[in-house]
């Protein structure tokens, strides 16, 4: 058995907000192996943000560490620490705001492989057109500005950046959360997808438990910044121990296709 | 009925194409009826063609009357909930102000008997500690806790119809879950008609008598909750195959392509 991709012990973040400490993170231990899906879920303000944060280094905790593939990633600084992003990638919720609204689909793509030294200026073009091709967008979408292409495109757009550097680890937070059902289930399949195919490790922050469920391997309930409890997807899921994920998996609408199932008021 | 809507087509100013193109339905009174659609469906233009809030220089040809003899003055027959209550709240006013001024404007109460009104509607919408909320301004207050206040604004002076338009969908699950039954118990209670507009089939599902679809300005299909679900049209059909709920087969046990 290798080593877990990812170990997180007993992180711990605090905010000051006044005169008061607000707990954002509090003693959260976790690992996940490569090749596999974490699903974070907490109703807002539990830490999951945050916690993802702390995982990409855009955020210092106070306490605990972050070991990726064997490297302190806390104690990592300068061209080390630079180096070692590539390898660990984010996606947001929002494509327009994680994009240089100027910039076209090109050149948000040419820009990690430029930074990270990946390929050489020539054979950019080309491998351009093969990650738009491997997220199901066609190459000659790489002339158009950014601000030009539909939501769902862009998000396609935002995950080929982040499979642009060859990472291990993607941490996605509320990456489908903006999009339409239809689009949503799409980009769902296309993240399983490259998951099978590069044994790529996801941290799947979401709101939403029925997402969670479809694309997680382990299922973590988050509440004021603890994990209330953690364990597979369909363990959690289905009998959750937690006070926080009984409520949450009770809250979930479920859709009602006949009136013999429906709760009647 | 409340109101009937014959043949609405809309266009905003400087688009090619309607946002809402030939809609016919009518709303009875009393009924919950859900609007389902996704981005670009036109279900919010929708609800603010029926109360009245499309800018003004929006085309709009077809008709939309209601029940009565007086044209319906927003915020007093028809009351309205947006997605974001941040941006739906007056951040400089406080939230007493801001519900006792529907009932004063609308009911003709003075400040006293308005300010009154305002504290049992922010108890009846279960805000903690009504009497203080009353002087809090919108930023003290979490996004359901202001959801409960614009919720508490829209029925202060007891309009027919609600509108609410995505009123759940920015807040977190536990959140919507209460808002959602919040709302349930309000229309009953005070034989409120109420339109939910919504990109959320599942909770449509729960809280509707009836469904309309829309997609791309257009009716595709409205009736029972329980036809429209059950022997759905092919678009809906999509959108329920879409649903990823606790039951769906995750996708990370299909087999491989």
């Amino acid at each position: 058995m290798s080593a877990p991709l990812l170990t997180v012990s007993h992180l711990s973040k605090r905010f000051a907000t006044g005169d008061r400490r607000v707990a954002a993170l509090e003693d959260v231990s976790f690992t996940l192996d490569r090749g596999r899906t974490l699903g974070l879920v907490g109703p807002s303000g539990s830490g999951k943000s945050t916690l993802s944060r702390v995982i990409m280094r855009l955020l210092e905790p106070d306490a605990g560490s972050v070991i990726f593939d064997g490297t302190d990633l806390l104690a990592t600084r300068g061209a080390a620490l630079r180096k070692l992003r590539g390898r660990l990638q984010m996606v947001f919720q929002d494509p327009v705001a994680a994009f240089n609204p100027r910039t076209t689909v090109g050149a948000a793509l040419d820009d990690p492989l430029r930074i990270h030294a990946i390929v050489p200026r020539r054979d950019r073009p080309a491998v351009i057109a093969r990650l738009l091709d491997r997220v199901g967008l066609p190459a000659a979408l790489a002339a158009r500005a950014i601000h030009e292409i539909s939501g769902g495109q862009r998000q396609r757009v935002a995950i080929a950046r982040a499979l642009s550097t060859e990472p291990d680890l993607i941490v996605l937070d509320e990456a489908v959360s903006a999009l339409d059902v239809s689009v949503r289930g799409r980009i769902l399949e296309l993240l399983v997808d490259l998951q099978r195919e590069r044994g790529l490790a996801y941290l799947f922050v979401s709101h939403d438990l029925g997402v969670v469920r479809a694309v997680s391997h382990d299922v973590a309930i988050m509440d004021r910044g603890r994990i209330a409890e953690i364990g597979p997807a369909a363990t959690v899921v289905t009998a959750p121990v937690s006070p926080i994920g009984q409520a949450l998996v009770a809250a979930v609408p479920r859709l009602v296709l006949s009136p013999q199932d429906a709760p009647r008021a | 009925m409340i109101v009937s809507v014959q043949d609405l087509t809309v266009t905003y100013r400087g688009s090619p194409m309607p946002a809402l193109s030939g809609i016919t339905l009518d709303i009875a009174e009393g009924e919950r009826l859900a609007i389902i659609g996704e981005s670009g469906s036109g279900k919010s233009t929708f609800g603010l063609a029926l109360a009245g809030l499309l800018p003004a220089n929006t085309t709009m040809s077809g008709t939309v009357s209601r029940a009565g003899d007086r044209a319906p003055v927003g915020g007093r027959d028809i009351g309205m909930v947006f997605q974001d209550p941040g941006t739906s709240l007056n951040p400089v006013l406080t939230v007493g102000e801001q519900v006792a001024e529907v009932a004063r404007r609308h009911l003709r109460l003075h400040w006293r008997d308005a300010y009154r009104r305002a504290a049992d509607l922010l108890a009846r919408v279960r805000l903690p500690d009504p009497e203080k909320a009353l002087r809090a301004y919108p930023h003290q207050l979490s996004g359901g806790q202001r959801q409960r206040v614009a919720i508490a604004a829209a029925i202060a002076a007891n309009p027919k119809l609600l509108i609410a338009d995505e009123a759940t969908s920015a807040l977190d699950v536990l959140v919507q879950a209460e808002i959602a039954a919040l709302l349930r118990e309000l229309v009953e209670e005070r034989g409120m008609t109420l339109l939910f507009i919504t990109h959320d089939i599942a909770l449509a599902s729960t809280l509707a008598d009836r469904i309309a679809v829309f997609r791309h300005g257009q009716l595709v299909d409205i009736g029972l909750a329980a036809r429209v679900l059950g022997q759905p049209e092919p678009y809906t059909a999509e959108l329920i195959g879409s649903h990823l709920d606790l039951q769906t087969p995750p996708l990370i046990d299909r087999p491989a392509a």
